[in-house]
């Protein structure tokens, strides 16, 4: 199966880069899962967490508020500011 | 005599000194703008992701937003003029605000009302000197602005352009001065229309061959818009500080480099002149002792 090209991007840095067979977010409808060959999508996210499951287990990241977009596997996720505590390295 | 060295040593000492501060504040301005610079890359990575996905969803869909619709009648405009908060920068702060008056000029030949918002202590100075009125101030971060900064000012305003222009005192269009970083000896003033928003489609166009792949939204085009506009808003403004900041770091470290070589030549100058007195002074002091010598030896 592919993987998904994740990039993580707070207004003044990118936070993280990589890959991951999934992701979830959370948007104004409810939690947003995205694997890979996802329809292309962009969506409004909600202040909450972000959960990246890649390679050496879950990394999860608290955003204040943004976007994702993901087109051909490639998801960004845009926030304006991003809480990376959790994001290991 | 003797007064005049001691003049001349006393300004070489005092432009020593000053050269010491002036070195300083070149030497951290050097390593300054090497930071700023940085920080105006890593802002891009957000700033191209934005504004591909602002383009996607203008490609997509007629919508027209609030924000990107021309108003109408344009009576009141806002004008925001980045500048530094201290000055010992050469022209750089000068230079923004001559170009704000010129489009402050240019706005009223088109019978509007300029409403300026003013960063940096500088652009602040000169308006209350002036005992002009501004509609709002931001001081004390120009060398580094935080994106918190931008919000808050992308937030007054995107507020302020969405107010009813006679009722409430808003605006109907906003536009910003600030000082494009070029290279390390270039800085252009620079005037870019903020709202109503032009949508740039990216500095690169899609790239690759790959069209804008047919995105759903989530959950629909109009909120997705909504959200996105403002934070567009933001992204550029804040791109447009830290250009500033760069800019700012840069005109200092130039105007520094050049006063510390000024005081370079002063102390060389000083130092001949001093030098020069002291042989004056011994070679009259030679002169009085042989005249007197041979006064005496007559004398007998």
């Amino acid at each position: 199966m592919s993987q998904l090209q994740v990039e993580l991007v707070a207004a003044d840095r990118k936070v993280w880069e990589g890959e991951a067979s999934q992701v979830s977010a959370r948007s104004i409808d409810g939690e947003l899962g995205i694997m890979p060959g996802h329809t292309p999508i962009l969506g409004v996210l909600v202040q909450g967490e972000i959960k990246i499951h890649g390679e050496g287990g879950v990394r999860t990241a608290t955003i204040d508020g943004g976007f994702l977009s993901v087109d051909h596997d490639r998801v960004t996720i845009l926030a304006e500011a991003v809480d990376a505590s959790g994001l290991g390295n | 005599m003797g007064a005049q060295i001691r003049e001349y040593r006393q300004r070489i000492r005092s432009v020593s000194a000053t050269k010491k501060i002036t070195r300083a504040m070149e030497l951290m301005a050097a390593a300054r703008v090497v930071k700023a610079q940085q920080a105006v890359r890593e802002s891009t990575p957000y700033a191209r992701a934005i504004t591909r996905a602002v383009s996607a969803v203008a490609t997509f869909s007629n919508e027209e937003h609030v924000l990107t619709s021309e108003k109408d009648k344009v009576t009141r405009a806002a004008v925001v003029i980045i500048t530094s908060d201290r000055g010992l920068a050469g022209a750089y702060a000068s230079s923004v605000l001559k170009e704000s008056e010129k489009l402050i000029a240019r706005l009223r030949d088109e019978g509007k009302e300029a409403v300026p918002y003013l960063l940096g202590r500088k652009a602040v100075g000169y308006y209350s000197f002036r005992q002009r009125e501004f509609a709002a101030e931001w001081t004390g971060d120009s060398e580094k602005p935080a994106f918190e900064r931008a919000r808050e000012i992308g937030q007054r305003l995107v507020d302020d352009f969405l107010m009813d222009t006679e009722a409430e005192g808003g605006v109907d269009e906003v536009h910003i001065v600030y000082s494009r970083f070029v290279s390390m000896v270039t800085q252009e003033p620079e005037v870019i229309r903020l709202l109503p928003l032009e949508i740039v489609e990216g500095t690169e166009a899609p790239a690759e061959g790959d069209l804008f792949p047919l995105y759903e939204f989530e959950p629909n085009v109009e909120e997705v818009l909504d959200a996105l506009l403002p934070k567009y808003v933001n992204s550029r403004l804040f791109n447009a500080m830290l250009q500033a900041a760069a800019s700012e770091l840069a005109a200092r470290q130039r105007a520094m480099k050049s006063a510390t070589d000024n005081a370079e030549e002063l102390v060389k100058k000083y130092t001949r002149l001093a030098n020069q007195a002291r042989q004056a002074e011994i070679t009259q002091e030679i002169s009085e002792i042989v005249g007197g010598a041979s006064a005496l030896a007559e004398s007998k």
